[in-house]
């Protein structure tokens, strides 16, 4: 009796965690956007759909914004991590544990900071570009700060460790004689890479993309500090229209519109590159 | 046999070394060696961990590039050449199969990478899948197979590119003992099958016995004999093979005399062991001989022939094993001896703990050491 007890007494603290913190928020946040009224007057709950016709009409280009900048963030993120993690997990020796963990050194910095001194470097007249215009290479005029360009490396830059660690992961689980044995049967080094070890790293890729284009999409730091009126997301809206505007339904509605939009497209990419390579990522 | 002395070697290796750096020293992995592999041969390299046989096989697959010498396949200088370009195939340890393909797509890998024509992969997979006796199962992926399933996809995934010859790095380690007998007589038929050269990485002396052609015993970094599972087991070169192959009593003494080549070592009254010695062994010589568990005779009266080694001993320890009772003695030539004796004729026990008893055998079962 008590055995079979066991797993679900395990399952007991983090269940009840996530039912008060994560169910519950997401009911009323569902309800909220379904309500009706005002601050002042108070909301009450009356199945108003038509708030997610009008929201999505409204806001549909900063939605659209949103994922296109976060799939773009997505794909440098695979082309500049993959390298990083290949390298780590093959040519590390004994000091990947170090690498490892210079890469993740910045995260000991505030999220919202570290994006705030990319201004510093972005400036017009910053680290990177006032050396450059000292020296005739770019014109006066030319900017970064408030482009899409500095928006999006932003992103890249607060979410490459969630791309290379998977990666990681996964090539360090590849046996070095598979790809031994690769090169033994006639497989050049560049078709022994394109044969078998990104395919054997496709699940850490899956996860990486999982762990980046979703929280990418739905940042709102990047886009406020790096960005301007012309690269404003989808998140930046819904926290302008719950605290600025304190419009709940309307950010209810975009909150959960996101949502909608990501899992569909998440689950769209899992069917497309095969359920096999997703369950291995816990398979193994 | 001398048409194998002329023929072209199917791999050879001139002055073949590799020296690794650890902590900054030089560590001989490999010393300088010479070695030809003959065509179409079972070739074992055998020897215990850290000996060198298995970065002895990377050098010849192109895995690792050797400090200095030269490898040659067929006659042609492959040195500098990496693997992907070596007609050498290789079956690994733990079968290093490709997990995201099937077992169909893992035999064809090779093929694929060389270009041949579809219908052609289909037919030289299809019956090599017939070979190793694995139809019906090209659709299962690695993970789906059992150990031995998996052994025989690594196998033909190799030999489905026919290549000049196939090395094999330990290949039966992971399966266990009754499959692992079945394999070893598979890998011989499939090998005389086909006829491809096979060189053999082992540790297990009993399987590079049973397999092999020749074999190369190797320690430290170099070959310690090299020859027919017969005369490595029959008359080892050095007191490591002695010991490695098989076991061995090992006894030391000084030459008494010699008549008509065999030599007579005495040791206490009426003991005495005779061995038949190359010329040049003078009386007063220190000889190590080897003599084998099973050729010595266990009596329980004192044997006659003036023609035999005799030596007077005490049981410590008997083990029954079914096919053999092995008996553990003390004498006064050596430490422990070992007799093995065939349960031929009798199901009890010759002698018990603590009996005094004679051991004796032919001539010509007493090897000398390195003479």
């Amino acid at each position: 009796m008590r055995r079979r007890l066991t797993p679900y007494l395990l399952i007991l603290p983090g269940g009840l965690w996530l039912l008060l913190f994560f169910v519950v928020p997401m009911v009323t946040m569902l309800s909220l956007s379904l309500q009706e009224g005002d601050v002042v007057s108070g909301y009450v709950l009356t199945g108003h759909w038509q708030t997610y016709v009008d929201a999505i009409a409204a806001y549909r280009t900063q939605l659209a914004r949103s994922l296109i900048y976060g799939a773009i963030a997505t794909l440098v993120l695979i082309a500049a991590a993959f390298p990083v993690a290949y390298w780590i997990a093959f040519h590390g020796g004994r000091r990947k544990a170090t690498y490892l963990f210079l890469l993740l050194l910045p995260f000991f910095v505030s999220f919202v900071l570290r994006t705030i001194s990319w201004r510093y470097i972005l400036t017009d007249e910053g680290l990177l570009l006032g050396p450059l215009k000292d020296a005739g290479l770019l014109p006066p005029g030319f900017h970064v700060l408030g482009t899409p360009v500095a928006v999006i490396g932003g992103l890249i830059y607060n979410f490459l460790p969630f791309m290379v660690l998977p990666i990681y992961v996964a090539l360090e689980r590849i046996d070095p004689r598979v790809v031994e044995a690769a090169r033994d049967l006639y497989a050049a080094p560049l078709v022994t890479f394109a044969k078998v070890v990104f395919p054997l790293a496709l699940p850490g890729v899956f996860a990486g993309v999982l762990m980046t284009f979703v929280p990418a999409s739905s940042d709102y730091v990047n886009s406020a500090v790096l960005g301007s009126s012309s690269t404003t997301m989808i998140g930046q809206v819904i926290q302008s229209q719950y605290l600025v505007s304190s419009n709940y339904p309307t950010a209810s509605a975009l909150s959960f519109t996101l949502m909608a939009v990501l899992l569909i497209g998440v689950f769209a990419y899992a069917r497309a590159l095969g359920t096999d390579a997703v369950m291995r990522v816990s398979e193994r | 046999m001398n048409n194998a002395m002329t023929e072209q070697a199917a791999i050879e290796l001139a002055g073949v070394h590799k020296d690794f750096v650890s902590h900054g020293e030089t560590v001989h992995a490999v010393c300088p060696t010479d070695l030809a592999v003959r065509p179409g041969e079972f070739f074992s390299l055998l020897g215990p961990s850290g000996c060198g046989k298995t970065t002895m096989m990377r050098m010849i697959a192109g895995f690792e590039e050797p400090t200095g010498g030269t490898v040659r396949l067929d006659g042609t200088d492959v040195t500098g050449v990496s693997a992907h370009h070596r007609d050498v195939n290789m079956v690994f340890q733990s079968y290093a199969l490709f997990p995201h393909l099937t077992a169909y797509q893992n035999v064809a890998f090779g093929l694929q990478r060389r270009k041949v024509a579809r219908s052609e992969i289909r037919r030289r997979v299809g019956e090599m899948l017939e070979i190793v006796s694995l139809n019906g199962m090209q659709r299962r992926s690695p993970r789906e197979l059992s150990g031995g399933q998996q052994q025989r996809v690594a196998l033909a995934r190799a030999l489905v590119n026919r290549p000049r010859a196939l090395l094999l790095d330990e290949p039966l380690g992971a399966l266990d003992l009754k499959l692992r007998q079945q394999m070893q007589l598979e890998l011989k038929r499939i090998q005389r099958e086909i006829g491809i050269t096979f060189v053999y990485v082992t540790h297990d002396q009993g399987e590079a016995l049973t397999m092999s052609d020749r074999i190369a015993v190797m320690r430290d970094g170099r070959i310690e004999q090299l020859g027919t599972p017969r005369e490595i087991y029959e008359r080892p070169a050095t007191r490591f093979v002695a010991g490695f192959i098989g076991t061995s009593n090992l006894l030391d003494a000084a030459v008494q005399r010699i008549d008509d080549g065999i030599a007579l070592v005495t040791f206490g009254p009426g003991e005495r062991v005779l061995v038949p010695v190359p010329a040049g062994v003078t009386a007063g010589q220190d000889l190590e001989i080897s003599v084998r568990p099973e050729k010595i005779g266990l009596r329980r009266e004192e044997p006659t022939d003036p023609g035999c080694s005799v030596l007077s001993a005490v049981v410590t320890d008997v083990v029954y094993h079914g096919t053999s009772t092995n008996y553990t003695v003390k004498t006064t030539a050596g430490p422990d001896l070992v007799v093995f004796d065939q349960n031929a004729f009798s199901a009890e026990d010759l002698a018990g703990p603590g009996d005094h008893v004679f051991l004796t055998w032919a001539p010509q079962h007493s090897y000398p050491i390195g003479v």
